[in-house]
Formats: structure tokens, C-alpha cells, sequence
């Protein structure tokens, strides 16, 4: 039997779906592991983009931010950040892929502030509102397009990144893969491409979904501004 | 909880050692060796293959969309997976690692070398055409000068994240630094061993990056005289 169908017959085991720590629990803590990153990237780098995009500061920060983040291996965090006193297990992890969340969406909320009207933002002054004011009521509307962009390239950079959250026994579907790895190539070639097949299929699943999302979100007139944003978030990330 | 707490007590497993370095000066070096050899191929191979898709994409503008989009489908799929995919047929080792890293670079200096090849003006395009230059001569004289900064700028990122790429070649047993890493973790959590590779990969991704910006700098004299 070549590698593939040896797959085939893996996926095809119903047992290798339902066993403790089979394909649906990987599952489960994939998309957790995932949503709990994506969810603390948010709430750090959104606020204080859109803060840094606001006050027009902070460019270089940004900059040096995606830099350098995209020079750490995520190995590399995923080892170290276990060992600090956040302890091995579910929150290490999740750190460690939040850290790679923050360059998109900080990025995205910058840009997204910043390419604001500076008309309507005069305009919003000359009505007496405050500068929260402004952020919130005009800014911040018409930033959701990039917002949505990049929030796309973080959650499914973040769900290929945690497949790498196996090498600590951190869970998830990469887990399947590194227990393939684990029986030698020619025993385990089948199980190693079938969970490379699902890690594959869920990032390519999450990217449609919330292509879509994005799509269904951006208004008509935006939407040109949302093509920009995506090339933009794409361009403060590379390499998972 | 308990195990954390009692590492951090031992004064025997400090982050950073230079007994470690000193003791394993062999291993380290190697281990950086063969991370700065296997990342200069990845991105040469890259490279040798995404200019000529990048032309081709500039060229034909029904191929743009299809490569752009076959290569974003690419970077969608995680390391880890495409390891998964190759490692059945390429086996355990280099030329595994090779390929992977390289399929990355790739779509990251033909996206920027499209984006270089497209920001040159129409109206040089034309007058080049005015002096009599043909297709290739076009190409190579004006166009592709002209589009140097973009593909410094994806050669630049392609390398800085190939570096940090190529130490998940640890499973496959090529991983250069990360081999340092995950040995360190598995070693009963060596924090030396991890923090000594950690810190050479940022440091080679910073020297590589630095030496790129400085032939972009003399292969780009134009670009200094007019900021100057």
C-alpha cells in the first residue's frame, strides 16, 4: 500500500475519529487553542492600534512589531514560554500563538485608522466632538473593513501556526502528524499525511469561512478599500 | 505548576550560559551552519523559480490571477501539513526541509516581484518601446531594474522568514537551530540550549537581512542620489 492509501484507510477508521485523543478531540482543541489566541491578539493589538492610528504615532512601532515577530521562530516560543511562569499547558500555548496574531491586526487597525478621510475627521472635529469621540463614531466605522481583513489573516495564520503546538503536547490536529512522525515514515506514512490532510483542510476551511465573513461585513462602497487591507495584512505577515 | 516552580528555583538551569555555549561550541556551531546553509539554498531555489513566474505573471495577465492564487492556496496550508505531505515520498532529512521552506519563499518574492514589475511608470514602458527595445531587452534593461526594490523587498522577507521556517525542519531531524531548541526542551528543559538557538535564529535573521539591504543598496545607486 503506497503512503495515500494508507491514509485513505486511516481516515476511514472510525475509530481514529472517536478514540480519546482521535481526530474529533484533536479537533475540538485546535479550534480552541485557535480561538482563545486569536481572541487575546484582539484584545491587546486592536486597542492599541487603533490608539496608535488615531494619534497618527507609532508607524515605525507597527513596523518594527511585524519585523520582528516574523523573525522569531514560533518553535521558539512555543519551547520558551512553557518554562516561564505561565506554566506548561493550555496558556503557554495560547500566548505563543497570540504573539504571532498581534503583527495583522495591529497593522490592519493602524491602517485602517489612518487611511480615515481626513475631511470627515475635520469635519467630526468641527462638529465639537471629542478625539474618542472621533475615533469611535468615525474612524473606528470606517476602519471595520481592514479590521476584517486582518482579523481573516490572523485567525488562519493562527490555526496553521497551532499545529506546531504538538511539539510541546500542546494538543491539536498537529498532534496526529508528530505521532506519525513518531512510528517512522514507513508505518506511519499513511497517518502522517492524513493528519496533514486535516490541518491542511481546516486552515483552507477557516480562510473560505471567513473570506466570506469579511465579504458579508464590508459595505458595497468599501469594498475596494478591503482588497487594499487584505494585501496589507498579508504583507505585515509571511511564514507560519 | 509544581514542576515550573522548582526549575525556576534550581540555580543550576539559568536562561543564559555561557558555560552552555562554551562546553558545546561544536554542536552550536554546526547546528548554525547548517540553519544559514539550508536557508541561503531555500531562498536561492526560490528565487530562481519565482522571477520567472513573476515575468511571466507581468507578461500574460491571465496567468497573474491563476499564480497568485495557487500560491496563496500554498501559504495557506501550515508548515506542519506540507512536512506531512512531502515526508512520505522525500524521506527524513534535508531535501524535505529544503522544499518545504523553499515553497514559502516562493510565493512571497513572486508576489513582491509582481508588485515591483507593475509599479514601473506606463509612460517608461512606452518611450522604452519608442527607442526600438523589444520584449526581453525591455525586460532586462528597464523593467526589471526598475522593479529591484520590490524584489529586494520579498528576497528580504522570504529570508527573514525562512530563517525562522527552517526549525520546524526538526521533524523531519534537519531542523538546524530549532534541533538546538527542541533539544533543549526535550533534554529536560535545557533553558540554555533553547535560549542560545532562539537567539542565533533572530541573530542570523537580523545579519541575513542586513547583508541583503546593503546589495540593495549598491545594486540600487539610483535611488540614493535622489534621496540625497
Amino acid at each position: 500500500m503506497n503512503p495515500v492509501q494508507q491514509a485513505i484507510v486511516w481516515l476511514n477508521d472510525p475509530l481514529n475519529w472517536s478514540i480519546p485523543g482521535g481526530i474529533l478531540d484533536r479537533l475540538g482543541e485546535h479550534l480552541t487553542l485557535s480561538a482563545l489566541a486569536v481572541l487575546l491578539g484582539c484584545v491587546v493589538a486592536w486597542p492599541i492600534g487603533l490608539w496608535l492610528g488615531h494619534t497618527g504615532r507609532g508607524g515605525g512601532l507597527v513596523l518594527l512589531v511585524s519585523n520582528v515577530t516574523l523573525a522569531i521562530p514560533t518553535l521558539a516560543l512555543l519551547t520558551i514560554l512553557p518554562l516561564t511562569f505561565l506554566g506548561f499547558g493550555r496558556p503557554a500555548v495560547v500566548v505563543a500563538l497570540a504573539v504571532f496574531a498581534v503583527p495583522p491586526l495591529l497593522a490592519t487597525a493602524y491602517t485602517g485608522v489612518r487611511q480615515a478621510d481626513p475631511e470627515a475627521r475635520d469635519a467630526a472635529r468641527g462638529m465639537g466632538l471629542s478625539g474618542g469621540q472621533v475615533l469611535r463614531r468615525v474612524e473606528l466605522p470606517l476602519a471595520v473593513p481592514y479590521l476584517a481583513a486582518g482579523f481573516r489573516t490572523a485567525a488562519v495564520q493562527v490555526v496553521a501556526t497551532a499545529a506546531l503546538a504538538s511539539f510541546v503536547n500542546g494538543g491539536g490536529l498537529g498532534q496526529i502528524i508528530r505521532a506519525g512522525f513518531g512510528l517512522d515514515i514507513a508505518a506511519g506514512g499513511g497517518q502522517i499525511i492524513a493528519g496533514g490532510v486535516l490541518v491542511a483542510g481546516l486552515a483552507l476551511l477557516v480562510e473560505g469561512v471567513l473570506a466570506l465573513v469579511e465579504r458579508a461585513v464590508t459595505p458595497r462602497p468599501l469594498r475596494r478599500a478591503r482588497r487594499a487591507a487584505t494585501r496589507r495584512a498579508a504583507d505585515a505577515t509571511a511564514g507560519t | 505548576m509544581s514542576l515550573h516552580l522548582s526549575y525556576r528555583a534550581a540555580p543550576g538551569n539559568p536562561w543564559f550560559s555561557w558555560q552552555y555555549v562554551r562546553d558545546n561550541s561544536d554542536t552550536i556551531l554546526a547546528a548554525l551552519r547548517e540553519h544559514t546553509w539550508l536557508t541561503a539554498r531555500a531562498v536561492l531555489i526560490a528565487a530562481l523559480v519565482a522571477l520567472p513566474l513573476a515575468v511571466a505573471a507581468y507578461w500574460f495577465r491571465s496567468l497573474a490571477g491563476p499564480i497568485l492564487a495557487l500560491t496563496g492556496v500554498l501559504y495557506t496550508v501550515p508548515s506542519l501539513a506540507l512536512f506531512a505531505f512531502l515526508a512520505p515520498y522525500l524521506g527524513i532529512g534535508a531535501i524535505t526541509v529544503l522544499t518545504v521552506v523553499a515553497l514559502y519563499a516562493l510565493l512571497v518574492i513572486v508576489r513582491n516581484a509582481l508588485a515591483g514589475l507593475n509599479q514601473v511608470p506606463p509612460e517608461v514602458r512606452e518611450a522604452a518601446e519608442g527607442m526600438g527595445y523589444g520584449r526581453w531587452g525591455r525586460l532586462l534593461r528597464i523593467e526589471l531594474p526598475l522593479a529591484l526594490p520590490g524584489i529586494l523587498t520579498g528576497l528580504r522577507l522570504a529570508t527573514v522568514s525562512t530563517v525562522a521556517l527552517v526549525t520546524v525542519g526538526v521533524v523531519v531531524g534537519r531542523g538546524g537551530l530549532g534541533q538546538l531548541i527542541f533539544a533543549g526542551f526535550q533534554n529536560n528543559f535545557y533553558k540554555a540550549e533553547i535560549m542560545t538557538g532562539t537567539v542565533l535564529c533572530v541573530l542570523l535573521a537580523l545579519v541575513l537581512d542586513l547583508i541583503l539591504a546593503a546589495v540593495g543598496r549598491m545594486l540600487t545607486p539610483w535611488l540614493r542620489r535622489r534621496s540625497s
